[in-house]
């Protein structure tokens, strides 16, 4: 079920009101079951995924929590008859019996997702009958970071192990994220909800938007690029530049759509969800790219896999040891260490396939990279002025923005060695021509479609910049007259309605972050 | 506090440290930044400071880290 079929709109409209008519002690469980329907018209068989993942997650916990209580029951009884050393090692001891069932919450769950989607990669052939259920990657990094954070403290582990289940599979976020944290999404989804016409109105404009972005730009660009992409000995050159651009922007449309959906429809259930992106094409390095892009994943790597790796004892250890003979110079090291293998990971993450992983170590040179010339960029920007300049930063923005249209690149092709060939023919072949000449318009886009994506992109522009200057651009319209606001919004859903492709032959594509 | 003042003048030698109380909320120290300045106390102080330690709580100002450094000593 396609957030944007007929058979979701449905779904929803049918969900919402029972959801205000009901109990509001009973909201959470109805979130339930509408969540395991969901999950069910994909496929039934997936769902036992979810039910181990959210039982083995909330068992390590609660026996996390369990430890917890007898160390902290047994040294209040008797802090004053043991010594401070014999508590420490109590607590060491217990320490090391918390670690040992949070690790196997991870190995438990990592070994699923290993066996589903890269036992292939690893081994050639796929395990018989074992398929990846959708969303496997998003819910098994959102478990998992639960299971750790309440092994750190600071999250309580949860007791009823269907809240669990419904954290885990909470169906406008199931597939594609974002990647919640248990203190952020918990606080509202088992809360109950007060009908508010706020929230459905909200909600409803926020989900008008991500369909305007996913029907109208998306899946409007998504046939040009299939088939640039089907054959690289074919598509060359100028083919590709355009690629280049019109995949990045079906890839923003489509993602930050999806999750424009996910936000809204929570809204209109009165639950909050952490928002993924911050105008991410608007970024001036690629660092600050990676803290506006697909935020709640950077920041699951940087909690869960950065801090510890570089703060763990081998790193800190081999940094001390270069730090012997290099002296400050290698002050970097766990820094560059531990981003290596949270690129690699990320790459690993997005797909089971060198292409990811290659984009991955690509991102992860280019970042260490900058981070290495910083020094020599702060002496630049100090001795020339012009380098402080409006124009220096659209030089640098632009500069941002070629980069990650080359890296999405990775996303298209099968293999990286048609990536490369691909991204060489731009320099190597000269057929410009095939850009004004009518070929381009063979590809699946009429011109007619080429302007539409051009105006969508431009209201998707005027959009973020207003949101820029303004903030919030629903409430920026909310204060406008009556009359202003529902010619905004009527226009939208009329757009979306003829434009968007909800005519005949409808066909919209899967989203494109569902198969990772 | 002077030497871990150094450490952190070193890395970002334009930041007034002494009265900057909002290291992390205003994002002054990003993770690279975290991750050196770990190592950089761990040579100082022969403390460890794990992943559960860095919450802006204990990275927000360098009175918050000095406190961190104090307890982990003691713990030490």
């Amino acid at each position: 079920m396609l957030f944007t079929s007929y058979s979701f709109i449905g779904f929803i409209l049918l969900l919402v009101p029972v959801y205000y008519l009901i109990p509001r002690n009973r909201q959470w469980w109805l979130l339930l079951f509408a969540s395991c329907l969901f999950y069910c018209t994909f496929d039934p068989s997936y769902l036992i995924y979810v039910c181990l993942t959210a039982l083995t997650v909330w068992g390590c916990a609660m026996m996390i929590r369990m430890d917890q209580k007898t160390q902290d029951d047994y040294l209040k009884e008797r802090k004053e008859e043991i010594s401070k050393e014999v508590q420490k090692a109590y607590k060491a001891q217990h320490k090391k019996i918390r670690e040992m069932w949070m690790i196997l919450g991870v190995l438990i769950n990592l070994g699923i997702l290993v066996l589903v989607k890269y036992y292939s990669f690893f081994f050639g052939h796929g395990i018989k009958g074992l398929g990846a259920p959708l969303g496997i990657s998003f819910y098994t990094l959102q478990a998992l970071g639960y299971l750790i954070d309440v092994k750190r403290g600071t999250v309580d582990a949860e007791r009823n192990p269907l809240k669990m289940m419904l954290f885990i599979s909470f169906f406008p976020q199931v597939i594609q994220g974002p990647i919640s944290r248990f203190k952020d999404l918990s606080e509202t989804l088992f809360s109950e909800h007060e009908f508010e016409w706020k929230n459905i109105s909200f909600g409803f404009q926020r989900v008008l938007w991500g369909f305007f972005k996913k029907l109208i730009i998306a899946d409007r660009i998504a046939p040009v690029v299939n088939t640039i992409v089907s054959d690289v000995s074919k598509y060359r050159g100028a083919y590709i530049t355009a690629v280049l651009v019109l995949y990045s922007l079906e890839l923003y449309a489509d993602f930050t759509g999806g999750i424009d959906v996910t936000i809204g429809i929570s809204q209109m259930l009165g639950v909050r969800v952490t928002e993924n992106f911050d105008m991410p094409y608007f970024s001036t390095s690629l660092k600050e790219y990676w803290r506006r892009w697909h935020i709640t994943m950077s920041q699951w790597f940087r909690e869960f896999v950065f801090y510890p790796v570089s703060t763990s004892k081998p790193i800190q250890g081999i940094s001390k040891f270069i730090r012997k003979r290099l002296g400050n110079k290698g002050k970097k090291i766990p820094v560059y260490l531990s981003s290596f293998i949270v690129w690699l990971l990320t790459g690993l993450w997005h797909g089971a396939s060198w292409t990811f992983i290659v984009w991955g170590l690509l991102n992860w040179f280019i970042l260490m990279v900058s981070e290495e010339l910083e020094p020599v960029a702060a002496k630049f920007h100090e001795k020339y002025a012009w380098s402080n300049t409006k124009w220096y930063k659209v030089f640098t923005w632009l500069r941002t923005l070629l980069l990650i249209f080359v890296l999405n690149l990775f996303d298209c092709y099968r293999t990286v060695g048609e990536t490369f060939s691909a991204l060489w023919s731009i320099l190597a072949t000269a057929n410009a021509k095939v850009l004004f000449n009518g070929e381009i318009l063979k590809l699946g886009m009429s011109g007619l479609d080429y302007f539409v994506i051009l105006a969508g992109a431009g209201i998707l522009f005027a959009v973020s910049y207003l949101q820029t200057k303004k903030g919030s651009v629903r409430e920026f319209i909310a204060a406008k007259p009556y009359p202003v606001r529902f010619a905004i919004w009527f226009v939208l859903f009329i757009t979306v309605l003829l434009v968007g492709a909800y005519g005949i032959g409808y066909d919209a594509s899967q989203f494109i972050y569902n198969r990772f | 506090m002077e030497k871990l003042l150094e450490i952190l003048r070193d890395l970002h030698p334009d930041v007034d440290f002494e009265n900057e109380t909002g290291l992390i909320d205003n994002m002054i120290l990003d993770s690279f930044d975290i991750v050196t300045l770990i190592s950089e106390i761990s040579e100082n102080y022969d403390v460890t400071i794990s992943a559960e330690h860095i919450v802006p709580e204990n990275f927000n100002s360098v009175q918050a880290l000095y406190e961190l450094i104090k307890k982990l000593e003691d713990e030490d």
